[in-house]
């Protein structure tokens, strides 16, 4: 047949895109031009840096060669809406404005240098910063000479789309109190290391004799240079106390306050007195230490946060209104319920509303979770937040926003994410014991040494409150959470929670959705009956379709060798029927063949009922009015599916399949995966899907995987959610946890990284408690001074910094690491 | 050795003004992105 001939018909060797360096496809290659374009894109910004004498470029982005430009026919025109532009604009001197946005493709230092020569590109730019890592620009323009839409459209045609950023003002309060914490350390740390340098003069006075003078003046100096990283310092950790006391909780913070406010106080009061010992060393460097720890814990789950954002600010913010005859860009807010609005295809519907011209497939998986596209003609509704595939539609708005499913969708996420309780950390749980514990020895200590000794009673009463202070303590949970969720973010799981890692180690019951979690997420085919002869003759036809099927079937098939002859018609909710090579061809389902090429064969159609059975999709070929063959369609498992699931199962989770799709395809794909029938639930609903989650909540720990806006609200009402790579942005949104690759054996791995992680933040508890031990029986048998403490707390803080930052609690696997 | 009367007062004034600038840089954003400054400083040729 014609389809051997296939492979050599390939050039041998294809030119490279002058601008993306991907091979040119055959078809866009251009003969005897000194440079060859992929596509239109690549050629428009090929074309852009040349005329601006920018070819600069190309030398500087070392070979990182960039994503192909797709070419941006956007206008950007909803930047211009006042409204939005008030709400994230800022007014700069000389009538300029600032604004910042999100740039695609961004990665490397030429894309930093491109990206800031704007000004000489758009003229009335007054200023282009790049922030790569967060890949966000810092846009200076006047708004008088050119509008920010212009701005947003070179960026977009040099292959930089631009999408404004979400939650500016969130941002730049967090941003505020980054900057605020890190004076602080600052502080904090110079405090430290010249009370410690002090403290050395007066160890040496210990050990070899100091006159008086001199040792007075130490201390006073001390005291003075404590008081302002107490005051600025420290009440971070008094201010964080005194809340959780009023709310009636003790949190870590409570010891911490005490020890620091007992070692401070004794100290004045030994400084005064001008006999006895001081410890200024040692709580300076412990508030230098602590508030690292916590900088570092909250840096690790901001950048989580920050990239959950930023893919969610990847979604559309326009709609393309149709009016008499013309289509405009304008902002998703303006639509109100009545205008009539143009999707194309591969874009998502902006409003819930009634389909008035056009006919297409749309992709329902993001919404309601299922797997099977559904053919769309005009009358028929669609939603907010479907994918619409195949062809142009336009759509009358009936209802927007809110009032969307969609919209209605997230009010109850928004409902559920703030009901959920928070879990008490397993140092917050111990810190009510620790405080009980530790002012119990020190009353002790007091009362002991107040028979033996009563002039010292009340010194080493206040050592053993000062080398309490849980510095290790402190340090452990946060120091190894966030050293496991900075190794997490490497290894493509971004947590957004340190308490995350902890609830994830009580196994309890796990509900997957099944569309994009499980399975690949798209049809694919599955199974192939009777003649192989004709599979050519299918390729051939279904590659002028754009129906998912016919994609499929171009898939599993190969794409066909090109001379074929094709005559080809389409009906929507059908079959095709085409003529090929002169052959007639009819695909289709089993009405639409039966009536167009007569009786099905018995055997072919026992077959075609057994497929249905098994929850996939039944198409029949017809050749010369005869059917010859039967295929069978469906949403294939993930190859690492029951892998993984062993997995999680041998972790003792209790796994099961929550899924819009079909309870037939539910049950089918959980009979591949060995779960029981009843914990495969099929055709559930949104609404359903959060009452199974807040049912089995009941009963133990419940976590949730899933990918669409359909799954969002059980998400956020989970124990712990969990959202899988190139899902909605709702799901983002509602879960605390995201995967950046797709795959169930990530979620094997991120089980066992969170129990690896779970057990560094004991083994740094044990060691601090330990310490603890030995630091409470020098303090009552009076063996404990300064030196020796100086000695302790680094000691101890520097076992737990090198426990946390040594364990492999989630690891890139080798496999992976290779791949760009 | 009294002459440590004037000199610690004297180092705690410099490393004063050190913590002073370090607040400054801190709060003026300057620690906010890390990574481009080093990437942008190779640029700045032209």
């Amino acid at each position: 047949m014609a389809s051997t001939e296939i492979a050599p018909a390939a050039p041998a060797v294809r030119a490279a895109c002058a601008h993306c360096g991907l091979p040119v496809p055959p078809a866009a290659a251009v003969d005897g031009a000194a440079r060859q374009f992929c596509c239109e894109g690549c050629r428009a910004v090929w074309a852009i840096l040349h005329e601006h004498g920018l070819e600069r470029y190309y030398a500087l982005r070392e070979g990182a060669a960039p994503a192909p430009a797709a070419p941006a026919d956007r206008l950007y025109a909803e930047l211009d809406d006042a409204a939005f532009q008030a709400r994230t604009c800022r007014p700069e001197p000389g009538g300029r404005v600032s604004t910042e946005l999100y740039l695609e493709g961004v990665h490397c230092g030429a894309c930093v240098w491109l990206v800031e020569k704007l000004p000489g590109l758009v003229p009335g730019v007054a200023e282009a910063r790049l922030d790569l890592p967060r890949s966000q620009v810092r846009v200076v323009w006047d708004p008088r000479a050119v509008p920010l839409s212009a701005i947003a459209r070179r960026l977009g045609s040099l292959g930089y789309a631009p999408h404004p950023c979400r939650g500016l003002a969130g941002q730049a309060a967090r941003r505020r109190e980054d900057r605020a914490m890190l004076a602080r350390i600052g502080l904090a740390g110079a405090v430290a290391g010249n009370v410690m340098a002090i403290a050395f003069a007066l160890y040496g006075g210990m050990l070899d004799g100091m006159e008086p003078e001199f040792a007075a003046f130490f201390r006073w100096a001390s005291l003075l240079l404590t008081v302002p990283s107490l005051i600025w310092g420290g009440g971070v950790f008094f201010r964080s106390a005194f809340t959780a006391l009023r709310a009636g909780t003790l949190g870590m913070d409570l010891p911490i306050s005490i020890g620091l406010l007992a070692g401070f106080l004794h100290g004045v009061v030994n400084t005064a007195r001008g006999t006895g010992e001081v410890y200024f060393d040692s709580v300076t460097v412990l508030i230098f230490l602590l508030l690292s720890g916590r900088y570092l814990q909250r840096r690790q789950q901001r950048a989580a946060g920050d990239a959950a954002e930023l893919i969610a600010s990847l979604y559309p913010t326009s709609a393309r209104l149709v009016e008499h005859g013309r289509v405009r860009e304008v902002p998703l807010e303006t639509l109100t319920p009545g205008v009539v609005v143009e999707v194309r295809a591969g874009d998502l519907v902006p409003a819930d509303g009634v389909i008035v011209a056009g006919r297409s497939t749309v992709d329902l998986s993001l919404l309601s979770g299922e797997s099977t596209p559904q053919s769309v003609a005009e009358g028929a509704p669609v939603h907010a937040g479907t994918l619409n595939v195949s062809s142009r539609i336009e759509v009358r708005v009936e209802r927007t926003g809110e009032d969307t499913r969609v919209g209605r969708l997230m009010a109850l996420v928004e409902e559920h994410a703030r009901r959920r309780a928070p879990i008490a950390q397993l140092a917050d749980r111990i810190s009510g014991h620790f405080v009980a514990v530790v002012l119990g020895l020190a009353g002790a200590t007091f009362v002991l040494w107040a028979r033996v000794d009563p002039s010292r009673a009340l010194d080493h009463a206040a050592a053993l409150l000062i080398v309490t202070c849980p510095c290790a303590l402190g340090l452990a949970t946060p120091l190894a959470v966030s050293a496991a969720i900075g190794r997490a973010a490497r290894a493509g799981f971004l947590i957004k929670g340190g308490d995350v890692l902890e609830k994830l180690t009580r196994p309890g019951r796990m509900w997957l959705d099944k569309t994009g979690t499980l399975t690949e997420g798209r049809a694919a085919l599955l199974r192939w009956h009777g003649d192989e002869a004709v599979k050519p003759l299918v390729a051939a036809a279904e590659a002028h379709s754009s129906h998912p099927l016919g994609r499929a079937f171009l898939r599993a098939l190969g794409e066909p060798a090109p001379p074929a002859r094709v005559e080809i018609a389409e009906t929507h909710g059908g079959g095709i029927e085409a003529t090929v090579d002169g052959r007639r061809l009819v695909v289709g389902s089993a009405a639409f063949v039966a009536a167009r090429a007569g009786a099905v064969p018995p055997a072919l159609a026992a077959v075609a009922a057994e497929l249905a059975r098994d929850g996939l999709t039944p198409v029949l070929i017809a050749v010369d009015g005869r059917v010859t063959a039967a295929a069978g369609f469906g949403d294939p498992l993930r190859a690492d599916a029951v892998a993984a699931l062993a997995r999680v199962r041998a972790l003792g989770w209790r796994p099961g399949i929550l899924s819009g799709d079909d309870a037939r395809i539910a049950e089918a794909a959980g009979r591949h995966l060995g779960l029981a029938a009843p914990d495969c639930r099929g055709g559930v609903a949104p609404e359903d899907k959060l009452r199974v989650v807040l049912g089995s909540g009941r009963e133990g720990p419940v976590v949730m995987i899933g990918d669409g806006v359909n799954d969002a609200a059980a998400l956020a009402a989970a124990t712990v959610g969990i959202a899988v790579a190139g899902g909605a942005e709702a799901a983002l949104a509602a879960a605390d946890v995201f995967l950046v690759r797709p795959g169930v054996a990530r979620i094997a791995e991120l089980l066992e990284g969170s129990r690896r992680a779970m057990r560094v933040v004991r083994r740094n508890l044990a060691f601090s408690l330990g310490y603890n031990v030995i630091g409470v029986t020098l303090a009552m048998t009076g063996l404990l001074n300064p030196l020796v403490a100086a000695i302790l707390m680094p000691l101890s803080s520097l076992t737990v910094i090198a426990s946390s930052y040594r364990a492999r609690t989630f690891d890139r696997p080798a496999r992976e690491a290779v791949r760009p | 050795m009294s002459v440590m009367f004037v000199l610690l007062p004297v180092a705690l004034l410099f490393a004063a003004v050190a913590v002073g600038v370090f607040v400054w840089a801190a709060r003026a954003g300057q620690f906010d992105d890390l990574e481009t400054p080093s990437i942008r400083i190779l640029h700045d040729d032209d």
